[in-house]
């Protein structure tokens, strides 16, 4: 994608840098409740999926007024 | 990434969901009642709990209990008997014709403290026996589930092209954009490269989890060739212990309570059941963390003398296969993860669907297409999909 006119070092974190931290709290979420037994664990292990999910529906849902691109 | 490069992934992408979508629809929408099995029961009245007592009440010996179920159907054999994972206040006992294994099970509730018979729960009917089936193995058995195994591999192949499809198609859109003002086709490829991206982890962990839990049986047959083979040597060629040969079961019980002490029964495999051996009636315990609640130590012990033969650690790959259980059930992080696996189900639905949408529409953008990188704002098709090819991104596929 060479024609794009940013730096590709900055274009990669604008496009990716959010789905890696998705990404990241997913796994967070994953792993810490398998080493849970209620308590801490659980909560972060349910805000580590739970902000995905908020994600795809705030994106997913909201009538946006914007055009949604630059 | 050239256009040929894109075209190729593309493809890849395109084929590998269009064969799982339908699969994996099935598989999430029978998993979605799967992920409440417990609360749905409780609904039902199908979960059998045994009566409240004081935790000190005495309790009967596990060989009444045998005694109590197999007189219900004294033409069956014994396969297994375990407590409910959070009530030890009762047993269930599983029999079957033979220890070999079968679909055809009858399972007898009896309370570890009276023997008195709980309930003869049906698992083998009903809406969640149906889905439950319908989830696991189409009802086809092993090759069912190697079967749906292989639909998970294609939905991991889905979603690995589906990432790096990922980049061209939003090179110049914001993270989160969804393009509503357009027409309904730039919507929904907006939503499917969104919910895609998003649960893309989760969804990958749980696919893969499944796909694993697939090879379930085969693991097991293995575990049996490669581990067992040695310890059961001194009893080469004898048949399976007949009934009448067998020591006490408590007796047998307490000696593999008191090897592995700290640990909590999981299950009882019996003589020639797939879970042991045919001289052994093997105890697979677990511990008492949270993590390793979650992994197995078998203890077999022999069946005539009720002395402990061996208690081999559990192989790198079954405990690979426990540990993959939980992640792919969503059940062991409390209610709030219950309901997050369910609705992380329901946007992977949404994503199948929209590729199956986008796939049915590609025609519609064949025009729009032709325009490249100077695409207008109006239509930002991906930059690199020249020529005539129908839709560079059909289906980002997906299950649960």
């Amino acid at each position: 994608m060479t024609t794009h006119h940013k730096a590709p070092h900055q274009s990669f974190w604008r496009m990716w840098g959010w789905p890696i931290v998705l990404g990241v709290l997913t796994t967070i979420g994953l792993i810490t409740a398998l080493f849970s037994d209620g308590g801490v664990g659980d909560m972060v292990a349910w805000v580590g999926l739970g902000i995905p999910v908020l994600v795809c529906a705030w994106y997913g849902w909201r009538r946006s007024p914007r055009t949604g691109s630059r | 990434m050239d256009s040929r490069k894109i075209k190729t992934w593309a493809w890849v992408h395109k084929w590998s969901s269009l064969v799982c979508t339908v699969f994996m629809l099935l598989l999430c929408i029978t998993g979605l009642p799967l992920i409440f099995h417990h609360e749905i029961g409780h609904l039902l009245g199908t979960e059998v709990e045994a009566p409240k007592m004081p935790a000190n009440t005495p309790r009967v010996s596990l060989d009444r209990v045998l005694e109590v179920a197999r007189a219900q159907h004294p033409d069956r054999v014994v396969q297994f008997v375990s407590h409910p994972e959070d009530d030890d206040g009762l047993w269930f006992v599983t029999l079957t014709p033979t220890p070999a294994p079968t679909d055809d099970f009858k399972s007898v509730a009896v309370d570890a403290r009276t023997g008195v018979i709980l309930a003869q729960p049906k698992f083998d009917e009903g809406f969640m026996y149906v889905m439950f089936k319908l989830h696991v193995d189409l009802f086809a058995g092993l090759p069912g589930k190697l079967f749906l195994g292989f639909m998970g591999f294609l939905l991991l192949v889905a979603i690995v092209s589906g990432v790096v499809l990922y980049s061209p198609f939003m090179r110049k859109l914001d993270f989160g954009t969804v393009r509503r003002e357009k027409r309904p086709r730039l919507k929904w490829l907006d939503l499917h490269n969104l919910l895609g991206v998003v649960t893309l982890v989760w969804l990958f962990v749980v696919g893969a989890t499944g796909m694993i839990n697939t090879w379930a049986d085969l693991v097991i047959k293995y575990w049996q060739y490669d581990q067992l083979t040695t310890l059961l040597a001194p009893y080469k060629n004898e048949p399976v212990v007949a009934v009448g040969e067998r020591g006490s079961v408590q007796r047998s019980y307490d000696a593999a309570m008191q090897h592995a002490p700290g640990n909590r029964l999981s299950f009882i495999a019996f003589p020639g059941t797939a879970f042991s051996s045919p001289h052994h009636t093997t105890f697979f315990l677990r511990g008492k963390e949270p993590f390793t609640s979650k992994l197995l130590q078998p203890v077999l012990v022999d069946a005539k003398t009720t002395e402990i033969t061996a208690a081999p650690k559990l192989p790198w790959y079954l405990t690979a296969l426990l540990v993959s259980q939980p992640l792919h059930f969503g059940d062991y992080g409390g209610m709030p993860m219950q309901i997050l696996w369910a609705l992380l189900d329901i946007a992977t639905i949404i994503v199948l669907g929209s590729g199956l949408y986008l796939w049915l529409k590609r025609g519609n953008t064949v025009p729009a297409r032709a325009a490249t990188t100077a695409a207008p704002a109006t239509e930002r098709a991906p930059p690199s999909a020249s020529g005539p090819q129908p839709d560079p991104a059909p289906a980002m596929k997906v299950q649960a």
